[in-house]
Order: C-alpha cells, then sequence, then structure tokens
C-alpha cells in the first residue's frame, strides 16, 4: 500500500491527455442529458410544442385548460353490475360496487369563452376513486373515431388547421393539403359532416375512442374501448334558444334539479384484426358490448371553484385490471395533460414567468 | 478490509450502486418529460419506483456516513478545493432525499395517486393543493438540473483526483490500489 505522499511523489506525464480525458467525459455526459431533455433535439415533438400549437387555434388562456377549456365539474357515483368482473380485476367492477365519480363535461378547444355551439363534439372526463386509493381516470368524447392516428400528425393538424393572422380563419389551401396527405382522416371527415352540436351533455355517448386492455383474475388480457350510453333521451324540441352561447351548462343545472342522469358504461370487446392501436378506426357495431354498470351523476358545480378544477383527466391513470394498449395517442395525451396541468397550476400559483389568470381577455 | 484511506466496502457498494441508480433517474426525468411517444409511458412507470428506492437507499446511506467516517482528504489540498468537496458531498446527499420527497410531495399535492407499479400505493404525504403542486414541480425541475450539475462537478473533480494529482481520493471509492 503506497501512502498519499507516496502517491503523489511522481508528476503525471501528458498532463494535457489527462486533462483532455476529463473534459470529455464531462462534456460527453453534458451532451447526452442535453440531447435527452431536449436542448439538443430542437426537430422533437416536446409536450411543450404540441401544447403549443393546439392552445394557439383558440388563444393561451392563463389559468384554464389549455384543451377542453370549457367546462363544468359534475358528482356522483357509478354502481358496478357486476357484468364486467370476470374480465377485469378492478375492484370498481365487482357486483354491487358503488364508487364516487369526480366529472367534467366540457367542450373541445383551448377558448374558455368560446360558444357551445362552435364545436359539434362534448366531452366527458371522469375520475373514479377506488376505496384503496386507486384511481381511473378517463377522458371520453362524443364522436365516433379520432381524425389522426399518431402525436405528429395531430401537431401537423393543429398547424394546418391555425387561423390565418390576415383572415383569422384557417388557409383553406393548408387544410386541404393536409386532409389529402393523411387519408387515415377520411372517415372522421366523414363522420363530423354528420355531426351537429347537440343541445344538451345529458344526451351524448362520450367513447374512450382509444383502445385499453382489461386484466381478468387469471391473468388474461382483453382488448377493449368503452362508450357511456345515455339512458336520457334526445331532446326533440330543437335545442337552445337563438344567441345563447352558454346553454349547455343551464341545460345541466336544470336537468339535475330534477333528478340524477344516468349513463350505461358498456365495455366494447374487440375480436383478432380489430384496431388496437389506431383510434382512427372505429370498430364494427356488432361487437361484442357488456354493460359493466351505471354511472349516476347527481350535481355539478362551476369549474371555476368545483372539484373537477384541480384534476388532470389522464386517461393512462389506471387501477389494476385495466392498462393502456400500444395506441400512440395514450402516452401523447398523458405527457401534454401534465403539461397543460403545470401551465394552469403554476399560473395559478403565480410562479415566476407566468401570466395571471384573468389577464386575458375574451 | 478497513483500511483508513479507503471507503468501507458497503459505503463502495452503495456509492456506485446508486451513482448509476442515481444518473438513470436523472435520464429517465429528462427524457420522460421531453417527448410524446410512448416511451413516456414507461419512462414515468421505472421514475417512481426507482426514486422510492433511491430515497430509502439514500436514507441508509446517510445514516452510515454518519457513523462511518470519510477517510480524509489530502492535506496538501488547496482549502478552496476542500470546502468545495465538503460543500458538494453535503449537497448530493440532501438531493438525494430531497427530489424524491419532493417528488412524492408534488403527486400528492396535485392529486395524482402515487403509484409504483403492480397495485403498489403509496399513502400522500401532502394535502391535494394545486399552487403546492406548482411550486414542487418547478422545483422538482430546477434541482434535477442542479442534481446533474453537481455530478459532473463530483465526476470531473473524481478524475482530476485520479489522473491528474493521483492522490488517492479516487482510489479511496474504487477500492484499487493507489498507484504505486
Amino acid at each position: 500500500m503506497t501512502d498519499e505522499t507516496g502517491a503523489r511523489s511522481r508528476p503525471p506525464t501528458h498532463t494535457a491527455w489527462r486533462w483532455a480525458l476529463i473534459g470529455l467525459a464531462v462534456a460527453g455526459f453534458a451532451a447526452a442529458f442535453g440531447y435527452v431533455a431536449g436542448w439538443l433535439a430542437p426537430g422533437r415533438l416536446t409536450p411543450h410544442r404540441l401544447v403549443n400549437a393546439v392552445a394557439a387555434n383558440g388563444g393561451e388562456h392563463a389559468g384554464f385548460r389549455r384543451n377542453h377549456a370549457k367546462g363544468v365539474c359534475v358528482a356522483g357515483r357509478f354502481e358496478a353490475s357486476g357484468a364486467l368482473a370476470g374480465f377485469s380485476t378492478a375492484p370498481l367492477f365487482a357486483a354491487g360496487t358503488s364508487t364516487p365519480v369526480v366529472g367534467r363535461f366540457a367542450v373541445p378547444g383551448s377558448n374558455p369563452y368560446a360558444a357551445d355551439s362552435s364545436v359539434p363534439i362534448r366531452s366527458l372526463a371522469l375520475r373514479f376513486d377506488l376505496p384503496d386509493g386507486e384511481q381511473w381516470r378517463t377522458g371520453m368524447n362524443a364522436m365516433a373515431m379520432f381524425p389522426v392516428a399518431t402525436p405528429q400528425a395531430f401537431y401537423a393538424l393543429q398547424l394546418a388547421t391555425h387561423a390565418d393572422p390576415a383572415t383569422g380563419k384557417p388557409d383553406p389551401a393548408k387544410t386541404k393539403a393536409f386532409f389529402e396527405s393523411h387519408p387515415e382522416t377520411a372517415p372522421f371527415l366523414a363522420w363530423v359532416k354528420t355531426a351537429k352540436p347537440s343541445a344538451s351533455y345529458a344526451s351524448e355517448t362520450y367513447r374512450s375512442i382509444n383502445a385499453f386492455y382489461l386484466r381478468d383474475a387469471a391473468g388474461d388480457r382483453h382488448a377493449v374501448r368503452w362508450a357511456m350510453v345515455p339512458e336520457q333521451p334526445a331532446e326533440g324540441d330543437g335545442g337552445p334558444a337563438a344567441g345563447d352561447t352558454d346553454y349547455l351548462a343551464a341545460d345541466l343545472g336544470k336537468r339535475l334539479a330534477a333528478g340524477p342522469l344516468r349513463w350505461h358504461l358498456q365495455m366494447v370487446f374487440a375480436v383478432p384484426g380489430d384496431a388496437v392501436d389506431d383510434a382512427t378506426r372505429a370498430w364494427p357495431d356488432d361487437r361484442r358490448m357488456v354493460d359493466a354498470g351505471t354511472l349516476v351523476l347527481t350535481s355539478s358545480q362551476p369549474q371555476a371553484d368545483g372539484p373537477c378544477r384541480d384534476v388532470n383527466y389522464d386517461p393512462t391513470i389506471l387501477p389494476r385490471g385495466i392498462e393502456t394498449s400500444d395506441d400512440p395517442l395514450l402516452a401523447a395525451r398523458s405527457a401534454t395533460y401534465a403539461d397543460s396541468y403545470l401551465r394552469r397550476t403554476s399560473e395559478e400559483a403565480h410562479v415566476p414567468g407566468t401570466k395571471h389568470p384573468g389577464e386575458d381577455k375574451r | 478490509m478497513s483500511r483508513s484511506d479507503t471507503f468501507h466496502p458497503f459505503a463502495r457498494v452503495l456509492h456506485w450502486l446508486m451513482a448509476l441508480m442515481i444518473l438513470t433517474m436523472l435520464f429517465v426525468g429528462a427524457g420522460m418529460v421531453s417527448t410524446v411517444e410512448t416511451k413516456h409511458d414507461w419512462l414515468l412507470a421505472i421514475h417512481k419506483p426507482l426514486g422510492i428506492t433511491i430515497f430509502v437507499l439514500a436514507l441508509i446511506r446517510l445514516g452510515f456516513r454518519l457513523t462511518h467516517p470519510a477517510p480524509p482528504l489530502p492535506v496538501d489540498m488547496p482549502l478552496w478545493q476542500k470546502l468545495a468537496a465538503h460543500a458538494s458531498h453535503w449537497l448530493l446527499y440532501a438531493l438525494m432525499i430531497a427530489l424524491p420527497l419532493i417528488g412524492w410531495g408534488m403527486l400528492s399535492a396535485g392529486n395524482y395517486p402515487v403509484t409504483l407499479g403492480g397495485g403498489l400505493l403509496l399513502p400522500p404525504i401532502l394535502p391535494s393543493d394545486p399552487l403546492v403542486f406548482a411550486w414542487l414541480r418547478e422545483a422538482h425541475r430546477y434541482l434535477a438540473w442542479l442534481f446533474f450539475l453537481t455530478f459532473l462537478a463530483h465526476m470531473g473533480a473524481a478524475l482530476m483526483h485520479g489522473l491528474i494529482r493521483r492522490d488517492g481520493v479516487l482510489q479511496s471509492m474504487t477500492g484499487g490500489r493507489t498507484p504505486d
């Protein structure tokens, strides 16, 4: 063994090379970190860029969600039928189980002041609070399929439909070019032509759009999508009065004052060959459906101080017994919802560099 | 096997094991928040249980370090380097313990279930509060960057000891014999 003085007794040779080696090691680690973090990968589609692109279409509104910004909180419970218990170990599906639910109805888009009739789509997000602390969060939309299959195509769609500053409207040539180069959008375009803005949240069918897997007690998994199918029939009375832009929340409050609203959680099972990783392709109507139970909504609250305000409805937050599929949109939803959640909570917290809520104009 | 110029073997095992885990953790964290690809999901699934493991190991390591002093630094080291060595070591300990706690606290305040995979669930350590979430989330980011910078300085200094000064400081952690 050599003592410390002995170790230093011989000065090192090739000192310049030794310093260079040290510098290389430090720079190498720094560069690798910079690449992974995205600073040295300017072309990467980050959650931040994607959220910027979505929010740009409806304007940045501090304190609000960057998409589905206009909405209303609801509360209630989910009463399991027990019919799904054989397909998923998630405790909320066991017969007779009642699980509290905090939910949110909303209108797509980043503008919290948009007219309810501005989009023919409504959404329903739910958080099921299981007794052991587990949660199931889901964000569903009242549409048959998603326009695009990947986050990259979704980003391109946002850019192609940005309002032209000169006209205030999307450039038709850019929009046309996008849809022509993305044939997977055809089913959505055909569907949306027939879609009309509904007069009520209560009469819509909300779908998971993305596929998931149920895991049963034997360990087998089953590819599914789900739909919340309303008990309430669609109204035939022509809908809201002309000029009313906020009828959805008012209609919901009026209905809930008269009694609970109910939906059935219909679990739709794929057969081999059905697209499990592609949200642009709806499954045929004849797929096996299992009625997992009844969603009973009993009250609504304004989102400004309601219990849904601080919930990030990340659809990848799942209890045991439900798992994500390989649908690439799911990870993108998780990553971008987290970014949106941090933005609006930072704005509420007045973190330096953020806009304060209320500074934005309608 | 407890020479006064090397760290205890248990300390050395913990050091290299945790070095690997912490580096992995920093890269996983930086990667998962900068991608919308499916790797976001599995990186996140690694991040939480790995963070808790680092937290537990850091507490064990801190307890061991407090009861088993480190070998003394070479007497001829300039004072500023000694101070920097001590300060950076305690900063590393503080970050090893603080970052997982902040991550856990931030998920609690953000009203997220703190899942570790396989149905394993940690209780919330803070009440639900979006403002607390936002501050902790920002702290988690900037302290992680500080952690990475401290790691770079630590590694650079260790290599400087091993390659330039050749004073046995690097060998005190690698356990190899000092050059003779």
